[in-house]
């Protein structure tokens, strides 16, 4: 049977908020590097420096920018519904960050002697969990597009509509694969599972469906039809400016992160290193970020080289190919696992 | 109060819709206004489109919004002096308005221009149809969201206008065409320059052929669609590689060769189909043709004069004016008055990136012209983008207009 929650030892109520504090200072720590990250090796592709200016390396970019988006003037269409337009963008970053709780960083470890996951929850319901999020997530997109009273807005809030649904439903098969072979659906269990073997290897077509609709979950090139610059010029966010601007851009970064720490952890092993190494506990978390920072890399690479898919054809993509295969690969799966 | 509500009366006058009736009450068609500052209209084309969920039932393109009175301006400039203005109409193509001007003058002028300046010229033609078209590839790629070929096209571009600054000392809107030839002979070390970048652009090209032509994404949002046939197009007076993708090889190099073009041998690439697809490829083919004009003329480039030897139309030489008082006499009427154009009327088209570009001039014996006229390809072929993305997806609109490549300062002039 499988409870809600089975948090099978007790961690102080200090100990939690001192690792939801820790996670979400880090995490927003890094993002503005990711940001910087991004731009530079978009650079780099094209052929051009990316930011350098401002401080270090250009590290000191994405501050200058905060302070001034911050200090825009909160500016909305007169068509806008005031309330839902400055909820929006509060709900995508919320959910974004409530993903970030299920992204297990390490095992169980001995903290000021205190036993301590290195993780903000370990629910038995793990990707439920973080799809559920997505689901609300949709609300940001499409109550944001909807809200704003412009055309561009609300087609971009109907592709986003259309594309979310579609393509939710294919990373949620791809991951049952998964989830049947590890037979848990605690993350931390999926991890431990994966000792022997990562799952990349046995489910790679899992993989690949995950991956591919982890793109289009987070609206990133070549599924980005909701901002879509070149036709809607920027779909959802056309009206956003400022805060509600950068809510959104961090929004999308936070679930990039989220689903690439999905992805190291169903697929790459989480903390486990190959060949036998077993490096301390302290280790751990920085093994997850760096497995991480590939699949950031993967979506920064596509980005650059991808072009856009047509509306149509991303939904003939999504229901036509990527749906049946990732039946077809959950239905082997479970004929593999149950001989 | 009075223009702003007039202009809001004419915009209601256009037809939004074609479509309104029999739509039931669960469907209806949604206005969407696509510029005049829409980062793909490529400048200030706007477009009112009606839609019906994804899908455009029609365009309603509205033009003026850089109308800079070019042609009129050039009226009331002596001949030698309208050149720098009707450079600027369509900015990326600023040798062919020149060379259209120019051209037309020298009709007029009975002029013979050394076969030195008609090989600089179609250089410098063939360098500015590169350049045009690799604007046009890194803005169209950048529109089906191919971010990077915009770096990698505007690399090269960036090649080409050094070579301009080189020869002329502008980068853009180099008045290099004069009436009577070019305004110097190129500088040592020119021609060296030019055979780099003519021996590196068609591995260039190969490369932006690798990145998208063999992307399935990019195939997929190519091919197939907005397809226009040839009757359509030449009943709506469309030329250039527009035409020629639907299979017309109508190209005023070959069909009427001007400059000495006779003497080169190049190909005219051709579509079959007529989609996005062949207007990509007859574009991206026709770089390579380019190249190779280029390269015959560099080669082939002979000796003697770079202008014309008519004192009452060319200048002198600068170093004539220290030492012959004709020459003197010579540039100051020149200077202030410029010359004279005997009565008549001239049509001279080339073939500029976009189409054919014809300009119209009438002397009225004069030292001004009485009237210039250009017929602008991107004016005549933005006609045929409504017949081109009717019921197809609003993205497909984006890359057609890509595809149809406007440039809105020739449009409006």
């Amino acid at each position: 049977m499988i409870g809600l929650a089975n948090i099978d030892y007790f961690e102080p109520w200090w100990m939690q908020i001192a690792k939801a504090l820790v996670i979400f200072g880090v995490i927003f720590g890094v993002l503005p590097i990711l940001t910087v990250y991004e731009r530079k090796l978009l650079g780099r592709f094209q052929h051009r420096y990316g930011p350098n200016r401002v401080g270090p390396f250009g590290l000191m970019q994405p501050l200058a920018e905060i302070v001034k988006f911050a200090l825009k003037e909160p500016f909305r269409p007169r068509t806008s519904m005031g309330f839902l337009f400055r909820l929006a963008p509060a709900i995508s970053i919320m959910t974004a960050v409530g993903g970030l709780a299920l992204i297990p960083w390490g095992n169980v470890q001995d903290i000021f002697g205190t036993r301590t996951g290195l993780y903000g929850i370990d629910v038995s319901v793990g990707p439920l969990y973080v799809f559920a999020l997505g689901g609300i997530s949709f609300y940001g997109i499409v109550l944001g597009g909807w809200a704003s009273g412009s055309k561009y807005s609300f087609l971009g809030a109907m592709r986003a509509a259309a594309q979310l649904i579609s393509y939710e439903v294919s990373q949620g098969l791809a991951l049952v694969g998964v989830l049947i072979s590890a037979q848990t659906l605690s993350l931390t269990g999926i991890v431990n599972a994966q000792r022997g073997m990562w799952y990349f290897i046995p489910q790679i077509v899992g993989f690949l469906i995950f991956m591919v609709a982890s793109f289009a979950e987070t609206n990133r090139a070549p599924f980005d039809l909701v901002e879509a610059d070149g036709e809607l010029g920027g779909g959802y966010f056309t009206e956003y400016g400022g805060t509600g601007f950068v809510a959104y851009l961090f929004a999308e970064y936070v679930n990039m992160l989220v689903v690439s720490g999905m992805a190291a952890t169903l697929f790459l092993g989480g903390w486990l290193l190959p060949f036998g190494i077993h490096p301390p506990g302290w280790v751990d978390p920085f093994v997850v970020l760096a497995k991480m920072m590939i699949f950031m890399t993967l979506f920064i690479w596509i980005r650059a080289t991808l072009p856009r898919l047509r509306y149509d054809q991303l939904m003939s993509f999504g229901w036509k190919i990527l749906l049946p295969l990732a039946t077809v690969n959950l239905l082997v799966t479970a004929i593999v696992v149950v001989h | 109060m009075s223009t702003a509500s007039d202009y809001r009366k004419r915009e209601e006058s256009v037809t939004m819709s074609t479509e309104s009736a029999g739509m039931g009450e669960t469907h209806e068609l949604l206005t969407l206004n696509i510029g005049p500052h829409h980062p793909a209209t490529h400048g200030v084309l706007r477009l009112i489109a009606t839609l019906e969920g994804e899908v455009v039932r029609d365009i309603k393109p509205i033009i003026g919004y850089v109308h800079t009175g070019i042609e009129k301006t050039a009226e009331q400039k002596a001949y030698w002096k309208a050149i720098p203005v009707v450079e600027r109409m369509d900015y990326l193509s600023y040798y062919f308005n020149a060379m259209a001007y120019c051209g037309a003058v020298e009709t007029l002028l009975g002029l013979e221009i050394p076969p030195r300046a008609q090989y600089l010229r179609v250089i410098h033609l063939e360098l500015n149809r590169i350049m045009s078209h690799l604007v046009w590839l890194g803005t169209s790629a950048l529109d089906l969201g191919a971010m990077s070929m915009f770096w990698y096209c505007f690399r090269e571009r960036e090649a080409i206008l050094d070579l301009f600054e080189m020869s002329s000392g502008q980068r853009m809107h180099t008045r290099y065409f004069q009436i009577g030839g070019v305004i110097e002979d190129i500088p040592v070390g020119f021609a060296a320059k030019v055979q780099k970048f003519v021996d590196e652009m068609p591995t260039r090209a190969d490369q932006y052929a690798d990145l998208l032509e063999k992307n399935e994404i990019v195939l997929s949002r190519l091919r197939d669609t907005c397809t226009l046939d040839k009757e359509t197009l030449l009943g709506l007076n469309v030329t250039g590689p527009l035409l020629r993708a639907a299979g017309v090889p109508w190209d005023l190099r070959k069909a009427k060769p001007y400059s000495s073009y006779e003497h080169f041998d190049f190909k005219i690439p051709v579509g079959s189909v007529g989609d996005n697809y062949d207007r990509f490829r007859v574009r991206h083919a026709e770089l390579y043709e380019s190249t190779r004009i280029i390269d015959q003329a560099l080669n082939g480039l002979p000796d003697g004069p770079h202008i014309a030897d008519d004192r009452k139309v060319v200048l002198p030489p600068r170093h004539e004016l220290a030492t012959s008082m004709e020459a003197l006499i010579h540039h100051f009427k020149l200077v202030t008055e410029g010359f004279r154009v005997p009565e008549g009327e001239c049509y001279y088209p080339i073939e500029s990136p976009r189409g054919e570009l014809g300009c119209f001039v009438r002397a009225d014996g004069s030292a001004k012209p009485a009237r210039v006229h250009m017929r602008d390809p991107s004016f005549v072929n933005l006609q045929a983008t409504a017949p081109m993305v009717k019921d197809s997806y609003i993205a497909d609109l984006i890359a057609t207009l890509a595809m149809v490549d406007p440039v809105l300062g020739g449009v409006d002039r």
